[in-house]
């Protein structure tokens, strides 16, 4: 769920016509001084974070002069509150309130439908209240294709007492309230507290909204970096798998980062899983041998081999880990030598030193080991490769003794050499990259094995040299499936004449800060 | 019998033409499913494996007759519309293989699968297969693979991860017991069949003699078996395992997920409500076949 902050849902909910405190949100001390001046009124500092309980750990200031603003925001900004630094504060003006509601927004897995929950009690400690008080709480099941009528929240809350002017300005905030998350696509939604204040107006003194990370792409207003469930601001690093995310839809990559900095002398692994359930059990079989891990990967839901490719790019971005381990389910239904294909591109250009366990079982897993097998041979660091009857028990064992043999140093990251094809090679673009083709060295193929291994079939023989059997802009729209075959085929067997660029933005400089940082 | 799919049951594969679409239809068709046809808007009047591909769900059934399952391979942001068209064509099952489908899509295509008496699996579902007889989705990869994990016999599987879907068919007929229908009920938070469904299913069904599930924390799919077990509507026995155990516990929504959910949905929270409920739950996938075993030799003798 990509979560928004305070300030960013309480805009959509102004834009939707519920009232909030009137304020702004600053990103330094002299900001939060003008934005008091302008209110002038006391006003409320909070701290912009995706948790609640903001005011237990000091996050929440109350200031009345624009001076003491200035000093509490100066406080407040650059303060850890978990896993944040704080980099905005929202100043708003205090309200005189009376009394404290709360609303909320879920989506029922058992009914299939959002839910509507509201409670005449609000603020802190909503759940216990809610539990002790259950008189208290009343709830609407939302019918998504009518909608929320109006008359239905009426119905619901004058149940718990309330009425007169109060049940109709809540009732039509909270009718509001729905057709907004709905129209963000809002996985959750919640105003709490929502509060009266002394002149009977109805405000949303806070508002949390996250929005469905499947849906994120229809709101690109919102500015959302990486949808994803993240209890924190998103890494660098993890921006960059994001991209590549965003750009390649064949099947899943996602990467969640552990460590930023690894320790010398830790147990750190690259961790590349395939699949949640065969992921989680493979964790916990590396866990369980006392490994720690640098980050969590998913690659699944039969991605291309390009898109493994880079998984392990930006796995293999991580200073000090010792092992690459790779295992999903053990028994999976997509082709499995895509993976390794990825995963023999990427160990290569990176000269591995560390060992890796690479357990491809499924469908093809035969051929899978295989090219790990014969492809891995003149790196340094040794890769086994493992199919279904191999259990990840087993195979963290086998990572176990392998970095007890291995003679190199912990992983070391690499410059990202960009290729440089020579002048008047035959080349096209392929979805997201290119394949070049140097025809001078392809005079001296005896075998023409490109052509052959190429499964979607859009190579020929033109002159004895490979060329595209399909147009370049086919090729462009996925008829090129970026399988690697063509490319690994020449390389191992032939004259090395064919080099697949499959960029990835942001990696070379990220990894460039990394090994400035080391000198 | 199987559940929800077998040899008789007739087929169209929505999105046929696509790169998922072909391959897995050429899986489907080759394991013997009675694919009937096709549907590609725009691409009608071709043909995909002998099999003809057809404008529209409505010109397919005009065409090639009655459809029981559509299978779904459009790409995620057109999935809610090809369920719809599938729905209001009369189709009463649909199998809706694409992940990251928006969840308002999803909950708009159950109010209108409700409304007109269909069911779906998924979406993000690897799909099903009632072994010897047909396979719906992707499940297996290819027909050759799919023919040699999994065997027909007594064991109904529901799962909530794809690949351990597979994984635990395998290691069932790798120890010798076969299985009625194995189903991936789809990775999200909402989908259409999910575990106590398929439970009912599954009590229905003259071949299924066991059950067993892969769970996963999150949502109440697990805590309604155990009711299930409970209320005496599920009464064969039913081996249970759930993921997730060293995940993070507390990734909540929100309050108000609190609030209605309770204490639901967490790994303690679905062992407890499952072992009280009767089942038997496993510490380790690998304990399954063992379980299966201890129940068949005291039924047998019982």
């Amino acid at each position: 769920m990509a979560r928004l902050y305070e300030y960013q849902s309480k805009k959509l909910l102004k834009e939707g016509g519920i009232r909030i405190p009137e304020g702004d949100v600053a990103s330094t001390p002299s900001e939060a001084r003008e934005i008091a001046d302008r209110i002038g009124k006391p006003v409320v500092l909070k701290v912009q974070v995706w948790m609640t309980g903001r005011a237990g750990l000091g996050g929440i200031k109350f200031a009345e002069s624009p001076q003491e603003v200035e000093a509490m925001a100066s406080e407040l900004l650059g303060m850890k509150v978990g896993n944040f630094v704080i980099d905005k504060v929202l100043v708003e003006e205090k309200l005189d309130i009376t009394s404290e509601y709360f609303a909320g927004l879920v989506i029922d897995d058992y009914q299939k439908c959002p839910l509507l929950v509201f409670s005449s009690v609000g603020g802190t400690g909503i759940e216990e209240i809610a539990r002790e008080h259950p008189e208290k709480v009343a709830q609407i099941p939302i019918d998504v294709v009518r909608g929320l009528k109006e008359y239905e929240v009426r119905n619901l809350i004058r149940k718990l007492g309330i009425s007169g002017k109060l049940l109709m300005r809540l009732s039509g905030l909270l009718t509001k309230f729905y057709g907004i998350a709905q129209k963000y696509d809002a996985r959750s939604a919640e105003m709490n507290p929502l509060v009266v204040t002394e002149d009977g107006q109805v405000y949303a003194a806070d508002c949390h909204l996250t929005v469905d990370d499947y849906a994120a792409f229809r709101h690109p207003e919102l500015g959302i970096e990486v949808a994803r469930e993240f209890d924190r601001p998103p890494t660098e690093l993890e921006k960059i798998a994001y991209q590549v995310e965003e750009k390649d839809h064949r099947g899943t990559f996602y990467f969640f980062q552990m460590a930023e900095d690894i320790p010398e002398g830790e147990n750190y692994i690259g961790f590349n899983g395939a699949g949640g359930g065969g992921s989680m059990m493979s964790m916990d079989a590396v866990l369980n041998k006392g490994f720690k891990l640098a980050n969590y990967c998913d690659t699944s839901g039969n991605p291309s081999a390009s898109k493994v490719y880079r998984a392990a790019k930006i796995i293999l971005s991580q200073p000090g880990v010792k092992g690459y381990f790779a295992s999903g389910s053990g028994v999976a239904s997509q082709e499995q030598y895509h993976s390794a294909r990825g995963l023999v591109k990427a160990f290569r250009e990176e000269r591995l030193e560390i060992p890796g366990v690479i357990r491809l079982g499924g469908n093809y897993e035969e051929l899978a080991i295989e090219i790990l097998g014969s492809y891995l041979k003149r790196i340094p660091g040794k890769v086994e490769g493992y199919g279904r009857d191999d259990s990840p028990e087993f195979c963290a064992q086998r990572m176990e003794d392998l970095i007890k043999e291995n003679a190199y140093k912990p992983h070391q990251v690499r410059p990202i050499i960009e290729p440089t094809p020579p002048s008047g090679c035959y080349s096209f673009q392929t979805i997201t990259g290119e394949i070049f083709f140097d025809h001078q060295k392809c005079a001296e193929c005896r075998t023409k094995g490109c052509v052959k291994a190429c499964k979607p079939e859009i190579l020929k023989l033109d002159d004895d040299k490979p060329v595209l059997a399909v147009t370049p802009e086919e090729a462009q729209k996925g008829r090129c499936t970026e399988c690697l075959a063509c490319e690994i085929f020449c390389t191992f067997h032939e004259q090395e004449a064919i080099s697949i660029h499959l960029p990835i933005p942001g990696l070379k400089e990220y990894r460039e800060k990394i090994l400035e940082g080391k000198e | 019998m199987a559940i929800l799919v077998d040899e008789i049951s007739r087929v169209c594969v929505q999105g046929i033409t696509g790169r998922e679409g072909m391959i897995r239809t050429r899986l489907m068709k080759d394991y013997g499913t009675n694919i009937m046809a096709g549907v590609t808007p725009g691409k009608g009047g071709q043909e995909v494996y002998g099999i003809p591909v057809y404008d529209s769900v409505q010109e397919a059934i005009e065409s090639a007759g009655l459809i029981d399952v559509s299978v779904i391979f459009v790409p995620a942001t057109l999935v809610k519309s090809a369920a719809l068209e599938a729905i209001a064509a009369g189709i009463k099952l649909l199998v809706l293989v694409p992940d990251r489908v928006p969840i308002f899509d999803v909950l708009e295509i159950h109010r209108f699968a409700q409304e007109s008496g269909a069911r779906f699996v998924g979406p993000n579902t690897l799909g099903l297969v009632s072994p010897g007889k047909a396979v719906l989705g992707m499940i297996g990869g290819r027909a050759e693979t799919a023919r040699d994990w999994f065997r027909p016999g007594d064991i109904g599987v529901s799962s909530r991860s794809g690949g351990m879907t597979s994984a635990i068919s395998y290691y069932l007929t790798e120890a010798g017991f076969g299985q009625s229908t194995i189903i991936h009920v789809g990775g999200d938070a909402v989908v259409g069949l999910s575990h106590p469904e398929i439970m009912e299913l599954f009590e229905q069904d003259s071949q299924t003699e066991l059950a067993v599930m892969f769970g996963e924390i999150g949502t109440t799919q697990e805590e309604r078996v155990a009711d299930l077990l409970e209320q005496k509507k599920f009464t064969k026995p039913l081996v249970a395992f759930v993921g997730g155990r060293a995940a993070k516990s507390g990734t909540r929504f929100s309050h108000a997920g609190a609030i209605v959910e309770g204490t639901r949905g967490s790994y303690e929270s679905k062992v407890e409500r499952l072992k009280q409920a009767g089942a038997h739950v496993a510490e380790a996938v690998s304990d399954i076949p063992k379980i299966i075993r201890e129940i068949k030799s005291k039924r047998g003798k019982g």
